[in-house]
């Protein structure tokens, strides 16, 4: 199917994250709900969302690095699998995942008797990023030229048009259904299915192969016109 | 495009050579000034030697200039160095005096190149007070902190933090060995070069060559550790869990590998105690190696079956991603930026005790399938996270994100 001319092509876009120390530090559960409550928003959004773009394992035992710092440092199970649990892509900003953490947090201080401390190398620091977002210079007029294309996109434009683009005013929507949706009915399936995909607990490339699946299966719905 | 960076390319994959070329872009032409106080031998030296062609080869206006001095100035420098590792050392008025006036001398003999700068990077606390003679700088100074600055002796950090604080940023390698500053305190660890000497492709002949030189029977298992005869690298417990799973599998030969101890009265003193715990055993190789035995080393990290890095206390300890990057699970203490490298069951396993690493030895010995596993996940790991492609795209992204603005988003429109 070609393009409808009207319609702007696909601007493949790049980004990298530069991670900052904010200073702030806990090494028990308490100073983290301290911090939590006033902690700069990018910081929270890092902790879940940044795994994704930084020196991490593909297979991570837990998916945002509060729940991590439960297990290993604090050595309290059911607290990482409470906070393991949460998913910031149900949540519509980050105070109310901000809420939702130290919700948690505050029901296991009340349910324990004694404050478990970490080593102290072993401190959660709080950490925020900045993003750096680049032009690659690669443009895409139709949907199969895209689709073609995404096995070959960077793990940081998946990141830039999938997980950052959830965050950008005024569409929060990814990049890729915000564009196929000018198409009109003829990706309606497509874009359903781009919307059911749940980025948070998968790697970039699992989403890259996910996304090309999705994008590669679908044929064009004929549309009267 | 052919040169250094286009060299990297089977390695790390063209799309990561095609990423450091787009975010480069608006850096093209940029004046940017790497300051450090020697051009050969230690960390940054050979981080530098690659990092400046590659910065060149991107398009960027790249010089590297060496701080000059005296050797009551090194004397000085020495005493930073340890005191921001959290020792107690005593830096005399005189020696403080030194120092100011060495980095006064050099201000001006760099003023011409650092005047109008674009970015200037200050390498570690030697040339930190240079900034005080360049009130009216034009770029952005970065200063870049390779060192454990997490516990530094306070008189020390005392002295030093006003200069420190002068700069438009900092850098560390970890969360963890980071001070508070009242400026962007921004975090990039540290990498390995997969070109170098210690860590480049060797054929199997010259591996089994140096094998048969130490007298390595490559025919049985071995396992290495690499690194300096120090208590925090805990040698006398490595000889503990090899002794325990000797005695299930007495086949096993252990080789530790460091460097020569002469100007280290403790390093002696180790050594002597790793030589009396060995018991002359024929199957324990100790081996003091000279700095620049890289090849060597390489060699028998390429001819170990596994890897031991048991520290106590790690800075980030680099060693682990070299045997990673060679495709060997690593046995590492649970300390310091190990953690960050050796992903427990993953890429390895994190250990506490002799005992714990002698059931990880006998473990990995007993389920080879699991152990290539491992070893193939830890070089894809390496490739992914600690090779300096990736730490020369993090200083990319921090000079991008200085130089246009310091909000939390920078949007290039080129």
């Amino acid at each position: 199917m070609g393009k409808p001319s009207n319609i702007e092509p696909f601007v493949v876009k790049d980004c990298t994250l530069a991670a900052i120390a904010t200073g702030r530090r806990a090494q028990n559960l308490r100073e983290l709900r301290d911090h939590l409550q006033v902690v700069h928003p990018g910081s929270i959004y890092y902790h879940f969302w940044g795994t994704l773009l930084r020196p991490d394992f593909d297979d991570p035992e837990y998916n945002n690095d509060f729940a991590s710092w439960s297990r290993h440092a604090l050595h309290d199970t059911k607290l990482a699998e409470q906070l393991g649990v949460i998913d910031p892509a149900d949540y519509p900003d980050i105070d109310g995942l901000r809420q939702e953490l130290i919700e948690i947090i505050e029901q296991r201080l009340d349910e324990t008797e004694f404050l478990a401390w970490a080593r102290r190398d072993q401190q959660f620091h709080f950490v925020r990023s900045q993003i750096v977002v680049f032009d690659t210079g690669r443009r895409f007029s139709t949907p199969q030229e895209l689709t073609a294309a995404i096995p070959s996109l960077s793990l940081g434009s998946i990141y830039y048009h999938v997980i950052d683009a959830r965050r950008r005013e005024p569409l929060w929507t990814d990049d890729f259904r915000a564009w196929l949706e000018r198409f009109g009915d003829s990706y309606a399936d497509v874009c359903k299915q781009l919307a059911e995909l749940d980025p948070y607990f998968t790697t970039l490339a699992e989403l890259r192969v996910e996304l090309t699946h999705i994008m590669g299966a679908h044929q064009p719905t004929k549309v009267k016109v | 495009m052919t040169g250094l960076l286009q060299t990297y390319a089977p390695v790390v994959g063209e799309d990561v050579i095609r990423q450091l070329t787009q975010l480069s872009k608006p850096l093209r032409g940029m004046k940017v000034v790497h300051v450090n106080s020697t051009r050969q031998g230690g960390g940054v030296a050979e981080i530098l030697e690659k990092m400046v062609p590659l910065m060149r080869e991107l398009g960027l206006d790249t010089h590297w200039e060496v701080i000059a001095g005296q050797g009551r100035f090194y004397e000085c420098t020495k005493l930073f160095h340890n005191a921001m590792q959290g020792n107690q050392a005593v830096v005399t008025d005189a020696l403080l005096k030194e120092y100011k006036e060495t980095n006064r001398l050099n201000a001006e003999a760099l003023a011409p190149i650092l005047r109008d700068a674009d970015i200037v990077f200050i390498h570690d606390p030697q040339p930190a007070a240079l900034i005080e003679h360049f009130p009216n700088r034009k770029g952005k100074w970065i200063w870049r902190c390779h060192i454990d600055a997490s516990h530094p002796f306070r008189p020390v950090w005392k002295f030093l933090q006003p200069y420190v604080a002068r700069h438009d940023a900092s850098v560390f390698s970890l969360a963890d060995f980071s001070q508070i500053l009242p400026h962007p305190v921004y975090l990039i660890p540290p990498s390995i070069d997969p070109l170098s000497e210690k860590n480049m492709e060797l054929p199997a002949d010259e591996i089994a060559a140096i094998c048969q030189r130490y007298g390595i029977d490559t025919t049985r298992p071995m396992m290495l550790q690499v690194s300096r005869f120090d208590r925090f690298k805990d040698p006398l417990g490595v000889i503990s869990a090899y002794r325990q799973a000797t005695t299930f599998i007495p086949s096993l030969q252990l080789v530790l590998a460091g460097g020569g101890a002469t100007d280290d009265p403790e390093g002696e003193a180790v050594l002597a105690e790793v030589k009396a715990a060995a018991q002359e055993d024929p199957d324990i190789h100790i081996l003091l190696l000279p700095p620049d035995a890289h090849r060597t080393i390489n060699a028998l990290q390429r001819a170990a079956d596994f890897v031991l890095q048991k520290s106590l206390k790690e800075g980030f300890g680099l060693t682990v991603s070299e045997a990673m990057w060679k495709g060997k699970p690593v046995i590492g203490g649970d300390t310091g930026g190990i953690r960050l490298q050796v992903i427990n069951h993953h890429t390895g396993f994190l250990v506490n005790s002799p005992e714990g690493a002698a059931l990880r030895i006998r473990y990995l010995l007993h389920h080879r399938k699991h152990l290539e596993e491992m070893g193939g996940k830890a070089r894809d790991f390496v490739r992914q996270n600690f090779l300096n492609t990736r730490q020369l795209r993090e200083y990319l992204t921090v000079m991008v994100a200085l130089t246009h603005g310091a909000d939390d988003r920078v949007e290039m429109t080129h």
